[in-house]
């Protein structure tokens, strides 16, 4: 009798655990809804789909959340060219090409790259990358978002190899062994029926690196010089949606519209991380599945 | 021993056992006899919080009876709050508006004005870079986009990298309200989390400016140029310095105030006086301002 009760709390306890982050994620959708819920009845989202950043002004104050969108959109499009060839490249390299020595020392250096803080990634951006940059395009300034989109890159690359190294792993070897049998070389094997097949897994290994690029903000903040414009140049300042709510939010004025414009930037971040998470959980259950 | 109750928590147990044994002493407990204040706050500039809370926490250390609560939320916050009566001392980084003082007198207020140290904002360039002086209103139109060449202001045909502290930094509102003339500053500026990555960036890029605080440029004087300032095409160029900040010859500096309603008296004038002694003077020069007297 106190057996069955005690093993129902147990089962409770890790029932409660295990929804805690639902509870989490909704009560966070709840949260910034109703901060920078008020901001889109007062001065209105017009006012928000502006191509002005100037919350600080003694003229007239502009929340145009475009130039941040913008920001985010060239660092994020610009991490993944630089991403994808090298996190599936890898992949492809340890999954399949890697004698097993060399996947014993390969895997533990992609997970240490996993787990550097992207504070020490932006350190090292600032003072390495910048210069360099700036140095091999002859710009006056290396503060762009190229040195932003590349720091990314690098945070990305682990996440984007260890999920797509999975995939590939996981196409049947007797697809392989029928490639091979017909003829095909290893490499017509590999570009042709091993990729082909892992795909769907590689996609969503992008997108869950895509995903975490957007929301990374440390080293963005450190190497991207921060100038809220609208640019597709990759050798121009901008600014991320990231950056400007970490750099803003500890000054502001509690309740102001400064304050609900910031949190109307974190609603639009949130539903950007939240969608692509959905779809790449999506894609790769489906492949899983078939 | 009474007063233990009533500080606040962030007294460590080591001050509070240091403030017991002064107690005890005895050196403390003539003001409490007194019936001075043992609580006195302070509110007001954000730039200055830093400022005030180094005093506050040398004061309290000569005098552990006494806490000084330190809050900033603008120099606005601080005089209506010394107007409504809710804080016993405003610090300020600019005078009290005319309609601000109307409506003191009409509640029966006489804010008292000390200036009690004074800021200085020092422009700084490559090293490399040949211009050696600026007007107030070429840094003006540098910043807010209007010259985009460093030939206009008699440098190389290179164009200008505008450099500028976040906008929730207080000298990016002090920069923009004294030499852009409260207007705004140009969209391509780069704003820089921090002084150290304006220095940072100004000692590598050729044709950048920005700006910092005297204490942080003269720090880095070895990577970074100080531009000597002409408040007009006339005036002289001035370099920032101690002197010149004080003397007011440099012309992007400002006096820090405290303001009382009224004589300051008590507790209150007790603390005053320490930021003007010597000793809190110091602080000043530490927390990286300059002096006033």
């Amino acid at each position: 009798m106190e057996r069955a009760w005690k093993e129902k709390a147990i089962k409770l306890f890790f029932v409660s655990t295990a929804s805690t982050s639902i509870l989490i994620v909704l009560s966070i959708f709840v949260f910034l809804g109703k901060e920078g819920g008020p901001f889109l009845a007062e001065p209105g989202a017009d006012e928000l789909i502006g191509t002005r950043w100037i919350p600080v002004s003694f003229q007239k104050e502009s929340y145009g959340i475009l130039p941040l969108v913008a920001g985010s959109a060239l660092v994020t499009v610009l991490a993944m060219i630089l991403t994808i060839p090298f996190g599936v490249g890898a992949a492809v390299y340890i999954s399949e090409l890697a004698r097993p020595i060399e996947r014993e020392i390969l895997k533990p250096f992609v997970e240490v790259l996993a787990g550097i803080p992207s504070v020490v990634i932006g350190f090292f951006g600032l003072v390495m990358l910048v210069p360099i940059i700036k140095w091999c395009f002859s710009l006056s300034s290396g503060l762009t978002a190229l040195a932003g989109a590349m720091l990314l890159g690098l945070m990305a690359i682990p996440t984007v190899i260890s999920i797509s190294e999975d995939a590939i792993r996981s196409v049947p070897g007797s697809y392989k062994a029928a490639s091979l049998a017909l003829g095909a070389s290893r490499m017509q094997t590999i570009w042709c029926v091993t990729v082909p097949a892992a795909l769907p897994g590689i996609i969503a290994a992008v997108m869950l690196g895509t995903g975490r690029v957007i929301g990374e903000t440390m080293a963005v903040m450190m190497v991207t010089g921060n100038a809220a414009v609208i640019t597709a140049s990759p050798f121009e300042s901008v600014r991320t949606m990231t950056a400007t709510i970490a750099a803003e939010m500890g000054e502001v004025a509690f309740g102001s519209d400064h304050y609900r414009a910031l949190f109307c930037v974190g609603i639009v971040l949130l539903l950007a991380t939240f969608v692509l998470n959905m779809v790449a959980q999506r894609v790769l259950k489906r492949y899983r599945m078939g | 021993m009474a007063n233990k109750k009533t500080t606040i928590v962030r007294v460590t147990v080591v001050v509070v056992l240091t403030c017991a044994a002064f107690t005890m002493i005895g050196g403390c407990s003539k003001r409490g006899e007194q019936g001075q204040d043992r609580f006195i706050t302070v509110k007001g500039s954000d730039t200055m919080v830093h400022l005030v809370s180094n005093w506050a926490e040398a004061f309290m250390k000569k005098h552990p009876d006494i806490e000084v609560s330190v809050t900033g939320g603008g120099s606005g916050t601080g005089i209506a709050a010394l107007l409504n009566g809710t804080t016993d001392i405003c610090a300020a980084s600019r005078k009290i508006k005319d309609k601000e003082l109307m409506l003191a007198l009409e509640k029966n207020v006489h804010p008292y004005e000390m200036a009690v140290a004074k800021d200085g904002i020092a422009v700084v360039v490559h090293p490399d870079n040949p211009v050696d002086k600026l007007t107030l209103e070429q840094l003006s139109k540098i910043f807010t986009g209007k010259t985009m060449r460093w030939s206009d202001v008699g440098g190389p045909n290179e164009e200008v990298e505008v450099l500028s502290r976040e906008s929730s930094s207080g000298t990016y509102i002090f920069f923009q309200e004294m030499v852009l003339n409260k207007q705004d500053y140009m969209q391509d500026a780069k704003l820089l989390p921090a002084t150290s990555s304006i220095i940072q960036s100004v000692s590598s890029d050729k044709w950048a400016i920005g700006y910092v605080g005297l204490g942080y440029a003269v720090a880095a004087s070895d990577k970074v140029k100080i531009v000597p300032v002409k408040k007009d095409d006339s005036s002289p160029a001035i370099m920032p310095s101690d002197e010149t900040v004080k003397s007011g010859a440099y012309p992007i500096a400002r006096p820090l105030y405290l303001y009382t309603s009224g004589q300051p008296k008590g507790t209150v004038k007790d603390f005053v006086d320490f930021c003007l002694s010597a000793e809190g003077q110091q602080i000043v020069k530490e927390t990286g301002y300059v002096a006033i007297n």
